[in-house]
């Protein structure tokens, strides 16, 4: 009896301690319900009435299975495409063709606040042309990051057409950093293209021009005019662009078009296509064909071939001149260094891609109905031996076709780009066929040798591929993405009976998701584009990104990734005036900013400074301030700042622009300008 | 049994002199009691979880004896001003003001209370065997004192009335599921509180005296 109730007590004490740990991780009412186990082996009752009540074949409902993503289950993969003209950069989500977000780069965004903070306006003040500030851009091919030849999920490069700019977004908070702007041209394409470990964004310059600032005329076109490829040096660790570090290489007057980076074994060259070898001038008199024709005049154009580590050598070593106060590399020292060679290709190709093993350049036709496939290997016993077939009129050598050629694939009508998967096998879009073509890698399907394998018609005039991480060392097969340029009749109908008749002249481009996972490809979903063209797009696996869901300090400025010195703390909300500067020190919390009235006298320059020290996920608040403009997206966390002039008396709300709680209304407060 | 085995030592017999001789079960007893007090004091005593829609992973507030901690506790606070809470660690300020330096009162009460052998001992021993019930008592005394003095100006005061958050186990508030248990620091003290109960037991049956 003595020591019975002691060892009671001690198991019992045991037993409470233990009983510690026996919390629950979620409330019963929470919990989802577990997925329904077992096998489908067909359409239940309600499933098939359904099918059959809306016209769906089997292969609908295939697709239908492939796509749907049901509330609360995540996308597998991540699109980034580009926004065309739109200026921005919009992400997909893959299978489902959600759209994401569309990510405010070279034009204002006020959902984002893009380009009305002094943060957001000095990265598009950067991309000012000679003092203009530009508010839109043509976005063309965005490029993530890579490591190894694999994406890493870091940052996304994207090039603006119309202006020759390169944008850097940072995808830890999917907001763009830099924009810089190309001092020697003002338009490109071949870009951003990256080499495996992002030590380059290259950017060819498309349309020959005077360096930019000169004036000829066309008479001087082939003495005065040039086209150029710049190396934009990629600080990773500053998540910049490092100018200083940048250079480019001066190349003869013809249109520089796509291009893309070598891998693997032709890690170290860059390659760009070209058309225009004609230096035609276009329509000058009558009697003078368009630039549609005339520069379609020459059988072949040529593949330009671009040592940019000896090209990196030659800058380094300080050999090139300065012009626009950019080095550049003159097409003398290009050419006696062993940096530039060409090959010739079919006249006016589109894309150019390297295969995933990186042994072979694949140069869509466009105007032929082949493919050209060269041999990095081929390539370089031809410079290696001097096997050249004379220069061009700018004394660059050039290596013989059936030299450098591996093999030509005819595909179909209008050839452009090249996307690959994890089989060995390529897609090429052809858009004047409006379909996507399979063809197998010879070298990497020996079985199947260089040849094509089928075709699916796409709708309609499809430009660029995009295929999962299709255009890296370990492409992922199973998804490939159609951009067509055309809908058509996708999502409109005919009024006179009685359907939808569309969306007015303006018609939204077709993004269509292709099944590449089976013996025949497979159009799985139609994804109307209504918000911009993209031209080209990557698709990244959803678990290679690291982004962040809030801002991990408060006061955050998101341009510097650090927290900014104007930061404001709750309790520490002033007001500072210093002779006519006003400095306004405010916080956003659900559901106020503090302070709420503010009073500044006309003509003070004022300076206003918020934090939204919410900590919450989606806890976002915006800042809409009346009749001066101001849009501001204040995501938990951030930080921003905008000064303007209060030129304008009198009482002027400004308010929470985001949803952020019940009451979202009564967040506001109001500017009072004094007389 | 081995306690009484054993023969006195020549110390223990000087001091036999003045008091009755110690249990060196009653002294490890006691001395870990103390100890495991101490090793509470830095721990969590309790912790509440809410969930929500908007929250689907859930709020949590930990208290110790000295603050409500955890990174949720700003959303809760913020949270609770649409209700008109008062901020959590606005609650039992006085009460944890003073606790580090009672509990260090405690165990040393208890290490002091190994000599008496009156009735000093039981009133050395006897706070640190009420000391978790007073801490549960304390806790649902600031819990019915937050949820009942909610201030009538805020923002929701018309559909929140005054209510008593659950202390432990499952309650609901709102959009929101709750659930609060306590913690290592609580079962630590529980612990030393039965540990000194054990010691306030009689043990010797007068035969087995020596």
């Amino acid at each position: 009896m003595r020591r019975g109730p002691r060892l009671l007590c001690f198991l019992l004490s045991a037993a409470l301690v233990l009983s510690a740990c026996s919390k629950p991780t979620s409330p019963p009412s929470f919990e989802s319900p577990s997925p329904a186990s077992g096998t489908v082996t067909g359409l239940s009752a309600d499933a098939a009435a359904i099918a059959s009540e809306r016209g769906l074949s089997p292969a609908d409902v295939a697709a239908a299975l492939k796509t749907y993503v049901p509330s609360g289950k995540l996308d597998e993969a991540v699109m980034f495409a580009s926004g065309g003209h739109s200026g921005q950069v919009i992400a997909i989500g893959i299978p489902s063709m959600r759209i994401l977000k569309n990510i405010g780069v070279f034009t204002p965004e006020s959902w984002q606040g893009w380009g009305y903070s002094d943060e957001t306006r000095a990265v598009l003040e950067e991309g000012s042309v000679e003092g203009q500030l530009l508010t839109w851009g043509d976005t063309h091919h965005p490029n993530i990051s890579e490591t190894n030849g694999e994406y890493d999920g870091e940052y996304l490069f994207i090039n603006d057409k119309a202006n020759a700019r390169i944008a850097v977004v940072d995808l830890k908070d999917w907001e763009t950093k830099q924009i810089v702007k190309n001092p020697l041209t003002l338009s490109n394409h071949g870009a951003t293209f990256i080499d495996p470990n992002t030590n380059y964004i290259f950017e060819a310059s498309q349309y020959a021009m005077p360096w930019t600032g000169e004036y000829a005329w066309m008479d001087e076109y082939q003495e005065k005019f040039r086209g150029s490829l710049t190396a934009w040096k990629f600080d990773r660790a500053k998540g910049r662009i490092d100018v200083e570090q940048s250079f480019a290489i001066e190349l003869p007057p013809y249109w520089q078009d796509l291009c893309d980076a070598g891998k693997g074994p032709s890690d170290g060259w860059v390659f760009c296509n070209s058309i225009n070898t004609e230096m035609a001038t276009g329509k000058l008199t009558e009697d003078d064909p368009y630039f549609e024709t005339s520069t379609a005049a020459r059988d072949k154009d040529y593949l330009h071939i671009v040592n940019w580590r000896k090209a990196e050598e030659v800058f380094k070593a300080g050999n090139f001149v300065r012009i626009n106060d950019f080095p550049v590399i003159p097409i003398e020292t290009a050419v006696k260094e062993g940096i530039l060679f060409f090959t010739p290709e079919p006249k006016s190709p589109h894309g150019v891609d390297v295969t995933p093993k990186g042994e072979h350049i694949v140069v869509g036709g466009k105007l032929d109905p082949h493919v050209s496939i060269y041999s990095i290997k081929k390539i370089e016993e031809a410079i290696a031996s001097g096997n050249f077939e004379g220069t061009d009129p700018y004394g660059v050598p050039i290596i013989p076709f059936d030299v450098a050629l591996e093999a030509q694939i005819e595909l179909g009508i209008g050839p452009l780009h090249t996307v690959f998967d994890d089989r060995g096998y390529a897609y090429t879009s052809l858009f004047i066929d409006s379909a996507v073509a399979k063809w197998s890698i010879g070298s990497e399907r020996p079985e199947d040798g260089w040849k094509l394998i089928e075709k699916v018609p796409v709708q309609y005039n499809v430009g660029h591929l995009a295929a999962l991480e299709g255009d890296t060392v370990k492409p992922g097969g199973k998804y490939l993405v159609a951009l067509n340029k055309w809908s058509l009749d996708r999502f409109s109908g005919d009024a006179e009976k009685g359907e939808f008749p569309g969306t007015g002249p303006l018609l939204p481009q077709n993004l269509q998701l292709i099944d590449i996972s089976g013996d025949t490809m497979q159009v799985i979903y139609d994804m109307p584009m209504g918000i911009g063209e993209p031209h080209y797009a990557q698709i990244i696996k959803a678990d290679r990104l690291q982004s962040w869901s809030v801002y991990p300090e408060n006061g955050w400025d998101p341009m510097t990734h650090s927290v900014s010195p104007y930061a404001v703390a709750a309790g520490e909300e002033r007001i500072e005036r210093n002779g006519n500067e006003v400095h306004i020190y405010m916080t956003a919390i659900r559901s106020h900013f503090t302070p709420e009235n503010i009073v500044v006298k006309k003509g003070d320059k004022v300076h206003w400074h918020i934090t939204n020290i919410d900590r919450a996920k989606d806890a976002v608040h915006g800042f809409g301030l009346a009749a001066y403009n101001v849009a501001l997206s204040l995501e938990p966390g951030e930080h921003a700042d905008f000064t303007f002039v209060a030129d304008k008396e009198g009482v002027f709300p400004f308010y929470c622009t985001e949803f952020c709680s019940a009451l979202h209304l009564e967040m506001m407060g109001y500017l009072h300008v004094e007389p | 049994m081995t306690e009484t085995a054993n023969a006195p030592s020549a110390s223990e017999t000087v001091q036999q002199a003045t008091t009755r001789r110690v249990s060196p079960l009653i002294v490890v007893l006691l001395v870990a009691s103390a100890a495991l007090l101490i090793a509470s004091m830095r721990l969590p005593w309790w912790s509440i979880t809410m969930w929500a829609p908007q929250y689907p992973q859930g709020l949590t507030a930990t208290a110790t004896l000295t603050a409500i901690v955890g990174e949720d506790v700003p959303e809760i606070d913020e949270l609770n001003h649409y209700i008109g809470m008062m901020p959590l660690n606005e609650a039992a300020q006085f009460e944890r003001s003073i606790s580090i330096p009672m509990v260090i009162a405690m165990a040393a009460a208890l290490v002091i209370s190994i000599w008496p052998r009156n009735w000093l001992r039981w009133v050395l021993r006897l706070p640190a065997v009420i000391f978790p019930v007073f801490f549960l008592a304390d806790l649902k005394f600031w819990l019915w004192y937050a949820g009942n003095n909610l201030d009538p100006s805020a923002a929701l005061s018309s559909t929140i009335s005054a209510f008593t958050p659950t202390a432990l186990g499952w309650g609901k508030v709102a959009q929101f599921h709750t659930y609060g248990w306590l913690q290592a620091g609580f079962w630590l003290a529980l612990a030393a509180a039965v540990l000194t109960l054990l010691t306030l037991i009689p043990l010797r049956r007068k035969g087995r005296t020596a």
